[in-house]
């Protein structure tokens, strides 16, 4: 009795969670109206060349900088290889927006490098060419600035689970450094590599906020528009189902690398290689490779906003500021903990009754991570405006009081949107800790002595303690970052850092932004932590898993 | 009796795994369940510990119901104590917490007491303060074994308490568990599919076999006495001499005349088949050769075990025997070597085609 209890509501929580996805999709089999045929005409084609263009140009870009990397740290010593194997994950800690918009501050002709260069040369405008970071060129750049850390994160993992004796062969051989690294190191690692390549393209497609920023038209600007522009939700519904498509694909291509990739990892330990001593000049060379993508992708924007921060204190960090963080901070604790909730009851739903339902209601629920939250917003205002509005209309009909926005407008739709987008960060972690408690201990407390409830209190509670506080980290940060759904979803007035710094770089007063991006970089820093951690204990199979499951595990 | 199984069934939606089970177990006694795996032995340990409900039947322990049909005692309140395949110590706490887990009531000196007891028991007094994952799997295996026995279980339950180990490890732990057993007095029932294991450390030994118990007897009961064939092909090594009844409890075979009890049901000329073990073969070389029961055989295979060879040997009719020798007694295959029968009571099977 009490099991099925639990096994319905899991089934019910995953269905609720699944209800945004579903009615995007379900807009896929709807007539096209007018508007929808105007954008087909119109911009469509542009969205998908735009989008096709930033995937190609940062899959480059992150395979460029990922791979060099992670070859560099995890084969050869350095000056500085420790620190770097753990520091080059530091640009994950920066959103795509806030980069954007901190290299525009810096780029653009009224800013400091421009400037420079106009007073040393006495150039004045039109004199010299520069490029324009408002682009795509630019978008890219930036994207794979902050994105590269998923593929160097893998592939570093994968380069030291290759097993001496694989690239030993190939140099006694007679294959060279680099034949070695072409033809025996990268094939070996090309799970790893398509599956950082395709979240990195996943977080390519579901970005917002640079995009937007730069005025480059993609499927995520197009929603929006066609929305709030257009006024025209199926339409920006069909958007949504259409960048849904484009990305199943790629968490298909994820799936099926992570097959290969069970095939190419072989149970046994094997000997990892040891790291061979670079000559001073190379190993110089090697400094100066890693030191880039961190200079350019943490360093020199996280300085930049520090100036800018520390210029605009006086007055931009105010009662209003201080308003901003709190409601930031208590809405990120507020999904923290929902998710945190909802991950626990499927987590114990699955252990204590498994079963098909529940496994697949559990992948469900676990979908939302791989969707945009422009998509998610969409999918969750659609039937909470129908259901407010059927509510309300009936309640008028049949008693004539008005029931106003119980859902939609309120934060209970964007608690709701959160628990939606990150249940499976919470869950991934949670499974994981739950994992490590064995059935046998349960039974062994039991035998003991415990009742079930002082099992949960003694045994389970503080093995979880570790998991769960991860787990209110992870959905905690990725909620302050979060731009798209809150920009769309928030109460009428409810401002947060990552929306007021979004405006305020909106309206080009990048320096009054920069105390609320700061504190996002900040708290972004966390996780980064967490993930370095991993990574200096050098227990590799596990350093990845903290970041790839909590995207693709439960993605499909 | 201290425990009493009285026709037990456990199953799950379809399938019945443990089906009709009956054995006792006497004050400080050690049984073992053997079986090959799947066979449904490591349910029965969970349906006397409580996780496993029946479906009929009784379990009684000293006299008192823990188990019966439709009802059940909980694990907590049974006074059973288990040690686990996979330890299953608790990661967030020290060796001595571990051990003093299921002595939440004792007041704290007795508490105290009591673990560095059990810790002197199992010999790891030194590592009280330890964490589990900083132990060997030999000293974990003390420690869940220690656990268990600080509330004075009346009954110690062990899964495959061994498997986990090393070979080398096994056969020292083994002895070292029995004997902390006798000192606390503690009656044990354990599951292994190792049949050594179950002769070192059991008095009575359970057979079972698709959920079934087939014998539940001595190590030397079930070693010359198999209640059936399972059981005689289960246990030890050896093989089926075919025969036939010549009057009460004599059976010839190409062996000569063999002694053993009679199935029920034969007569003299019924067809049956006589169990020969490896030992029960004797090597008399070319010494003894005028010995009215001297059988010639040839060598087909040999194979060194250390202390002695195991000979595959066949009669002239070409029937396969088994011979175990000393370790001196070194014959090429090939060669023609000299056997006489030496099994006192053999077990006797009739022949049939189901059977």
């Amino acid at each position: 009795m009490r099991t099925d209890l639990w096994r319905s509501s899991v089934v019910v929580i995953a269905l609720l969670l699944a209800l945004p996805v579903v009615t995007v999709l379900s807009f896929l089999l709807q007539p096209s109206g007018e508007v929808w045929r105007h954008l087909v005409a119109t911009v469509l084609a542009d969205y998908i060349t735009n989008s096709l263009l930033l995937m190609i140009g940062v899959g480059c870009g992150t395979l460029l900088l990922g791979v060099t990397t992670a070859w560099l740290t995890s084969r050869y010593r350095f000056p500085g290889a420790r620190l770097f194997s753990w520091a080059l994950l530091l640009p994950l800690a920066m959103p795509a927006y806030i980069i954007a918009y901190t290299y525009t501050g810096m780029l653009d002709f009224s800013g400091p490098l421009q400037s420079a260069l106009r007073d040393q040369f006495g150039w004045s405008y039109g004199d010299y060419w520069f490029p324009e970071i408002r682009s795509i060129g630019g978008a890219v750049t930036m994207l794979s600035l902050v994105l590269y850390p998923y593929v160097y994160l893998l592939v570093r993992a994968a380069f030291l689970e290759q097993s001496l004796g694989a690239i030993e062969v190939s140099r006694s051989l007679g294959a060279g450094p680099w034949r070695t690294f072409l033809q025996v190191a990268l094939p070996l690692a090309r799970p790893a590599v398509i599956t950082g390549l395709s979240l990195a393209l996943m977080e390519t497609l579901a970005d917002f906020g640079t995009v937007q920023y730069f005025g480059v038209d993609t499927f995520t600007t197009g929603i929006f528009r066609t929305w709030f522009g257009l006024g025209d939700s199926a339409a920006a519904a069909q958007l949504s189902a259409l960048l849904l498509l484009f990305l199943f694909s790629l968490i298909l291509l994820e799936r099926w690398s992570r097959r290969q990739a069970r095939y190419h990892q072989s149970g046994q330990r094997w000997r990892t290689p040891p790291r061979q001593p670079l000559s001073r000049g190379r190993g110089i060379v090697a400094l100066i490779l890693c030191l880039l993508p961190l200079l350019f992708g943490f360093l020199l924007p996280a300085g930049q906003l520090l100036i800018w921060a520390w210029r605009s204190a006086s007055h931009s960090v105010d009662l209003q500021f201080v308003t901003l963080t709190l409601n930031s901070l208590a809405l990120a604790a507020a999904a923290a903990l929902l998710t945190l909730l909802l991950a626990l009851l499927l987590a114990y739903g699955r252990r204590l009754r498994g079963g098909w339902a529940v496994h697949s209601s559990l992948q469900i629920a676990g979908l939302g991570y791989a969707v945009p939250g422009t998509v998610i917003a969409v999918g969750v205002m659609l039937p909470f405006a129908w259901i407010d509005n059927t509510l309300d209309g009936w309640l008028r009909s049949q008693f004539g009081i008005s029931s106003g926005l119980l859902l939609s407008g309120t934060l209970v739709a964007l608690l709701f949107a959160y628990a939606v987008r990150f249940l499976a960060v919470s869950l991934n972690a949670v499974e994981g800790g739950l994992g490590r408690i064995r059935p046998t201990m349960d039974d062994a407390a039991r035998s003991l002595g415990l009742r079930p409830l002082q099992v949960l209190r003694q045994i389970h509670f503080p093995l979880l303690r570790g998991t769960a506080l991860t787990a209110l980290l992870l959905v905690f940060v990725d909620v302050l970052k979060e731009l798209p759904a809150t920009l769309i979803l928030r109460p009428f007035n409810f401002n947060t850092l990552a929306v007021r710094a979004y405006e305020l770089a909106a309206d080009e007063r990048l320096a009054d932004a920069a105390p609320a991006a700061l504190m996002i970089v900040v708290a972004g820093i966390g996780p980064v932590i967490l993930l370095s951690r991993a990574i200096a204990r050098e227990r590799c199979p596990e350093s990845p898993s903290l970041l790839t499951n909590r995207r693709s595990d439960h993605a499909a | 009796m201290l425990l009493e199984l009285d026709q037990i069934r456990v199953g799950y939606a379809t399938t019945e795994v443990v089906r009709g089970v009956s054995l006792t177990l006497a004050e400080g006694e050690i049984g073992a369940l053997l079986g090959p795996s799947g066979c449904g032995k490591t349910t029965l340990l969970r349906a006397i510990a409580g996780f496993e409900p029946l479906r009929s039947g009784v379990v009684r322990l000293a006299g008192r119901d823990l188990s019966r049909e439709q009802w059940q005692l909980p694990p907590e309140q049974r006074g059973v104590g288990m040690v686990f395949q996979d330890f299953a110590l608790f990661p967030h706490l020290n060796v001595s917490d571990n051990i003093g887990f299921g002595l939440r009531h004792w007041s704290r000196s007795d508490r105290r007491e009591r673990v560095l007891r059990l810790l002197a028991l199992v010999g790891l007094s030194a590592y009280g303060e330890a964490w589990p994952h900083q132990l060997s799997g030999g000293q974990q295996q003390r420690i869940a074994l220690a656990r268990a026995l600080a509330p004075r279980p009346q009954l110690l339950l062990l899964d495959e308490p061994f498997s986990g180990l090393d070979v080398e490890l096994r056969e020292g732990l083994a002895r070292e568990v029995r004997e902390i057993l006798r000192q606390e007095g503690i009656g044990a029932l354990m599951v292994t599919h190792d049949q050594l294991e179950a002769f070192a450390m059991a008095d009575r030994i359970g057979v079972v076999e698709q959920g079934s118990l087939r014998q539940w007897a001595t190590g030397y009961d079930l070693y010359h006495y198999p209640a059936d064939r399972f059981v005689a092909d289960f246990i030890g090594q050896g093989v089926f001499l075919p025969g036939r009844v010549s009057g009460a409890g004599e059976v010839m075979t190409e062996l000569g005349l063999l002694l053993g009890r009679m199935p029920t049901g034969c007569r003299v000329g019924c067809a049956v088949e006589v169990l020969l073990r490896p030992d029960d073969l004797i090597d008399i070389g070319v010494d003894d050769t005028e010995r009215s029961d001297a059988v010639e055989v040839r060598v087909l295979e040999r194979l060194f075990r250390g202390a002695e060879f195991l000979y595959t040997v066949a009669l002239p009719s070409g029937t396969r025997l088994l011979c175990l020798t000393h370790s001196h007694h070194n014959y090429p295959p090939g060669s023609t070597i000299w056997v006489r029968p030496d099994a006192g009571q053999v077990a006797i099977f009739p022949v049939s085609v189901t059977d």
